[in-house]
Order: C-alpha cells, then structure tokens, then sequence
C-alpha cells in the first residue's frame, strides 16, 4: 500500500527533533447510505516530529480533522497503521488506551464546546492531571503550574470560574492547560484559533509556538488559513478531497505552489496589499469576462470530486484527460517537496524545469 | 508629536456615484440594560455611507459593529435600547429623506428589505429549512412586491442567475446546499427587491477562502451592475482593505478610525487600527514580525474614562484618560475624511521604546485592567 515516491521525500519538519509518531497510508471509508462510501482519507503518510508543527492545510470536507482523529485514536482505521515512537499502535486494552492518550492530546476548534458548562476550570485540569499523571503528584501544584503555562494569572482567579466567564481567548487557554495535563508528546491541535478574533489570534499561536519549544511537542497544525501555516509550521501537507495533493517547508509551498490547488488556496487568501484590484477586475470584465466564467465553473464543481483520476481535476484549469483517467501519487519535486499532479510541467514550470520528464521516479499510480 | 513628513499616495477617491449620502448615522447611541447596569454597546457613533460605496466596518467581537448597524435599521429589541441620535435615510424611491429612528411601525414596514435588506452571517439558521429556495425567495417578493405570480416566478430565477446558481436549484432545499451555495441563496433574497443599501453581516465568515473570494467579487459584482451601498462587517480587516472604499475601525462601542481602505492599509493613525494590521500573518512578501494586541477590549458596563483602548496601548500617556473620543482630521493626511479619535498618534509614529521610552506616567493605565494580562509570548516562526 505504500507509496514509494512519498518515503523519498524528507519531512521539513525532521531537524527539528526525533521522530514522534507516524501515519503510514492511513485511510478512513464512512458509509453512507446503503451503497455508497466516502473516502474521507485516503491512503495519507506524514510524520511528526518533536519540536516541530506540521500544518494540515485543506478546505472544510477535505478530511483534515478526520486524519486528526484517526491519529488521536477517535477513529478505526480503515487501512494503514499508525506509530507512535516506533512501535505500532495497538489499543487492546484499557491501560493501553490510556497510555496512548496521554501521549497524544486534542485540542478542539470550538473553545465553547469543549468545555464542560457545569464545571469550574479547576475541575477541568485537575481530572487529567489525576487521571494521566497518577495517584502520588501534587494536583494542586501542578494546576498551578498549568495555569502558569498557559499564562491564565493569577491561578487561584482563574481556577474557580466556569466557562461563560471566560472570553474566548481564555477558554481556549483551559483547553491547551487541559491538553498539557496529560504530559503529551504529541498535540494535535484542529484549528485552535479560528473562532477567535483576529487580535487574539496571534497571541494564542504564539503561545502555542512558545509552548511546543519549552515541551519539545510535536504539533499537528490543522487549518483552512494557509497563512497562518506559513507563519507557525515547519511543514505543510495540503489536503484536498482526503488526499494530500502537496507537501513541503511552509515557507517554498506558501511563496511557491506547485500544485494548482493549493495555487487557488494561496490565490484566494486576502491579499491585504492589493487594494481591491483582484476583486475589482474581475467586477470590470462584468459577467462575460473569463474571470467570471472561471469563477463559476470553480463554484458550480466546487465540492465536485472526480472518482477516477485526480480528485482535483473537475476544478482544476490544467486538467487533461490523464488526469481524469489515473489519480497522481505524490511525485518528488525535490528532498523535501512532492505534490500530486501530472501537470507539473505546467502548473509549476518553474520548479520542475530541470528535471522535466526525468525528475519523476515513477509514472503511473500504481499503489 | 512630530509630524509625519511621509507623502500620502492619492488615495482612491470613494465611488460618490449618485446624490451624497444614502444613509447617515448621527450620534447613535445604543445600550442593553441588564441588572447589573446599562452596557454601553454603542456610544454617539456617526457614520455615512454614500451611494454606490462599500463600507466596511471592522471590530473584534463585542466591539458593537452588529449593533451599531442593527440599531441604526431599528432591529434590535430589549434590552437593547437606543438612548440618542438619528439615522437619516435618503434613497431613489424616497421622495425625501426620513429618520428611521423616528418611522412609525407601518412607514419602517415599507423601507424595511425594500429599501435597506441585511445579509446575515448564519445562512444555514437564517434560511427556513422546510421552504424549497423558490418559496422563499417567493415569500420575500410578495411581502415587499406587488407583483403578478408568474413574473414573481420569473424573477427568482432571475435571482438565481444573478447569484452564479443553476436554475435547477429552485426546488432545492436549504440542507441540499453547500455552505457557499446558501449563502447565495441569502443574498440572492437580499437583492429580490432591488434594495438601495444592503448591510452584510460577517456574510462569508463560515466559508472556506476559496468560496469567500467567489462570493465577495460576485458580491462586488452585483454591486456595480445593480448599484446599491453596502455596509459590510467583519472582524476581518485584511478582507475590508481589498473590499471597502472606506473602512470604519470601532472598538469598545466607538469609531476610532475612518478612512480609505489606501489610507487605513498605508497610513493608518490610530494604534488599534496599526494593531490590527499587524495582527494577521501576510501570504506574500517578506515574512514581517507580528505583534498582534495583548489585553483584551474593557468592560462596557464601567468603560475607562477617556480612550477605552488606553490599557491595551503601546502609546499610551496620563493625558489619555482624559481624551474625548471626538474623531479629527489626520493632519498629515491629504484625504480630509481621515479621522482618528486619537489626538496624539500620528501616521508612522513609532511606539514609544520599552525601557523608558514611554512618555511620562504612562506606567499608569496598566495598573487599572481588571483582567490578568497576557503578555506577548514571543514572535511567530522563529
């Protein structure tokens, strides 16, 4: 089941530290209906390393926080395994199950919900700590020292208040103290700042930056904001339609994508210095223009994903009939880069120039 | 304060297409009574929104951008209450302007989504989830139309086409929809009877960057074909600057900034608007250093005397707890309606040094916060 051309690509992530945990071509199938199956992951490796964030970067459906649970062990996996320190994971028992979430650690998008209305923060922390950490450890201590952490001070303030008395920023510190309760190895974080406000945000990333540094984490960054990957992640991993369709240092795949979707992601993200002119031309070619005409095909496919061939290629402007015929493997752009496209040559001239046609270790999909 | 001797570039004049103004917001004060005492959600606001313009209105949440606009289109209800102010409307159809905040029940019925209709942020909650989107776009048209059925009929399927959705869809109901497709359909009934100014609530808040840059350049789209004002609010500034001719900053229930979009991104005045533009991380160009806003917005119940963004700010001074929040001219600024509600901070001057570079006394209005503050915890991708 393994892709080969995907174990020739080093992890941007890899100097950062040792190897924490693995998904070897992990892929999750949901039933839905009476015949009917939703790949929702398919056939995805990435590894994780300690000290390092990894960004999952993807649209809403794209199977980003299906990958994260089946890493967290909420979910079965259809096929593939999962590592964590080198040893594969088997859940039998109770004690095993434990163990294994005290090492990895969610983190929810949605600070309102994932705190327990009914109960004061203190409970919230003290419960893992009990629970992860054993019977002979100061729990009072080590709240404090949680709180500390997550920079909720002065503690005792903080401890007795329920969660509506808390701004959103705040709760979501709870969730992180709550997550490091546990003393993780691995935290997989889906999309932790993306109810909060714009001003918040930033601080809440560099907390969660200043925390993985302190505990040498290894971070699974899940996300929609591809600018925000770039600022935070060692590498990133673009997901589209259950499938990872880019993979490299954030830096090369924000400034430059290879494949053309994540060329649309970075396209589509605000551009803050372009005043209006994206929007605006495309107004001024009003209706007919191309602009528009593209707009509505990607709208009108939006959401559209093909069953044979590349996932991308209804949306997609390069598409040709190869693509709609066999879905690419993640080809090697170069040691630490690799995308999904059997387009490069022209999506991405620029970064497969020197070794058009022979740069490619493998040319069809055979899994 | 020395001034700034930097040139301000010829800023995008705002489309003033038709006569001035179609709505102007003076004064408008809004409060929520509670039982611990009124919260003061939107204090002596003015606003104008010229005809054929996009305005943006930018806050954190609680910043009373919602409802500040909700109150000025009478759609809010206790507690909420407006305490002062008057919202003069002056649209095509009218034959001369009226103050909303004065309508009786029946005259506010006829304006109301004929003349000023809201896209709101939640489609899937704001569509009725047993109507087909025909019988709601239906619904809207006969309540606010007089129009025969069969032309009725013709005009939701103009609607759809204006909005980018097949045809086919009409029998579609709001559940079969993507996310992008609902709210379509939402502004799709915003524009059903052909509105004069329509306000956006956080329309593509929910969605995807990919759906939310089809929508807003269809969205920018209709606006020139059609001719209506937007009013649109997010807490999303770094969309504003490539959307709004002019962006309005509040904060704390209170403009602290009106300008161009030109002027905000490249000569913005007021620390919280510099804040903002500094909090969100940039896809292009070189990786900058982020500084993001520590602290969080003051509590409306007892707002600080004088600037309600004292503790969070870098310039802060003694004399900002007496500043009346009057917004004034940029003196620097060559575009007469930039205005900053703070007298002291020029475009392009630098905060005050850490150590000691604060001006005198400027220790003070942290002491003051009731809440711990967080520091800043480093910069980003070191």
């Amino acid at each position: 089941m393994t892709t080969p051309q995907a174990q020739d690509i080093t992890s941007a992530a890899a100097e950062r530290g040792p190897l924490a945990m693995q998904a070897r071509s992990i892929s999750k199938d949901f039933r839905i209906g009476r015949r009917e199956m939703l790949h929702a992951v398919r056939d995805v490796s990435f590894s994780l390393y300690r000290g390092a964030v990894v960004a999952l970067v993807g649209e809403s459906g794209s199977g980003k926080s299906t990958a994260a649970r089946l890493l967290a062990g909420q979910e079965r996996l259809t096929s593939g395994e999962i590592q964590l320190d080198g040893k594969d994971i088997r859940v039998a028992s109770r004690g095993d199950f434990r163990h294994y979430k005290s090492q990895v650690q969610y983190v929810f998008q949605d600070p309102f919900a994932s705190l327990n209305p009914v109960h004061t923060v203190r409970y919230h922390l003290e419960r893992p700590v009990k629970l992860h950490q054993g019977g002979d450890v100061d729990v009072d201590a080590e709240v404090a020292a949680l709180m500390e952490q997550v920079r909720l001070t002065p503690a005792k303030q903080f401890l007795v208040k329920y969660p509506h008395e808390l701004s959103g920023g705040q709760r979501q510190r709870v969730s992180f103290a709550r997550a490091l309760a546990a003393k993780p190895s691995v935290l997989l974080a889906d999309e932790p700042v993306s109810m909060l406000d714009v001003s918040i945000r930033l601080e809440m990333l560099a907390l969660l930056n200043d925390l993985r540094n302190r505990f040498k984490l290894a971070m699974l960054y899940i996300t929609h904001d591809i600018a925000s990957a770039r600022y935070f992640a060692d590498e990133v991993l673009v997901m589209y339609a259950g499938e990872i369709v880019e993979r490299g240092p954030a830096e090369e795949v924000t400034q430059q994508p290879a494949h053309p979707y994540t060329q649309l992601l970075v396209a589509s993200a605000p551009d803050p210095d372009n005043l209006g002119s994206t929007l605006r031309r495309s107004s001024a070619r009003s209706g007919a223009g191309a602009g528009a005409g593209q707009d509505a095909k990607v709208s009108q496919n939006h959401g559209k994903v093909s069953a044979t061939g590349c996932p991308f290629s209804p949306r997609c402007p390069f598409a040709e009939d190869r693509c709609r015929r066999e879905d690419p493997a993640l080809l090697r752009i170069s040691a630490t880069r690799a995308a999904a496209c059997w387009r490069l040559d022209v999506a991405a001239p620029e970064l497969v120039s020197g070794s058009s046609g022979g740069g490619r270790t493998t040319s069809t999909s055979t899994p | 304060m020395n001034a700034n001797p930097r040139q301000v570039p010829a800023s995008p004049a705002p489309a003033m297409a038709g006569s001035g103004s179609v709505l102007e917001i003076r004064d408008l004060s809004v409060v929520y009574r509670t039982p611990g005492g009124d919260v003061r959600a939107v204090d002596q606001v003015n606003l104008d929104l010229a005809a054929g313009e996009v305005v943006g209105l930018a806050g954190e949440s609680g910043s009373g951008k919602s409802t500040l606009v909700y109150g000025a289109s009478r759609l809010l209800r206790a507690p909420a209450l407006i305490t002062s102010g008057s919202v003069r409307y002056a649209g095509r159809r009218v034959t001369e302007p009226v103050d909303l905040l004065r309508l009786g029940p029946d005259d506010l019925r006829k304006l109301r989504w004929r003349e000023i209709a809201i896209v709101f942020q939640s489609a899937m909650n704001a569509l009725n989830p047993v109507l087909s989107v025909r019988d709601q776009l239906l619904d809207v048209i006969r309540a606010h139309l007089r129009m025969p059925r069969d032309e009725a009929r013709d005009r939701t399927a103009h609607l759809l086409d204006l909005v980018g959705i097949p045809r086919s869809r009409l029998r579609s109901y709001p559940h079969e929809l993507s996310g992008g497709m609902r709210q379509r359909v939402m502004i799709a009934m915003a524009l059903a009877t052909d509105p004069e100014v329509v306000i956006m609530d956080e329309p593509t808040t929910a969605l995807d960057v990919v759906v939310q840059r089809d929508i807003l350049a269809q969205i920018v789209e209709l606006k020139e074909e059609l001719n209506f004002s937007i009013l649109f609010i997010t807490h999303d500034l770094s969309l504003l600057l490539e959307l709004a001719d002019r962006i309005a900053v509040m904060y704390a229930g209170q403009l602290l900034e009106v300008a161009t979009s030109g002027e905000i991104r490249h000569e913005a005045a007021h620390p919280y608007t510099r804040g903002l533009l500094n909090s969100f991380p940039s896809l292009r160009g070189p990786r900058r250093e982020l500084a993001g806003i520590p602290g969080s917005p003051p509590d409306l119940r007892n707002p600080p005397p004088g600037c309600p963004f004292l503790p969070r700010c870098a310039y802060g001074t003694d004399a900002c707890h007496d500043v009346d929040m009057q917004l004034l001219q940029v003196s620097t600024s060559a575009d007469p309606g930039h205005v900053t509600a703070c007298p002291f901070v020029l475009p392009g001057t630098p905060p005050p040094s850490q150590d000691g570079g604060r001006p005198a006394g400027a220790g003070a209005p942290q002491a003051d916060v009731g809440e711990p503050q967080a520091e800043t915890a480093g910069e980003l991708g070191s």
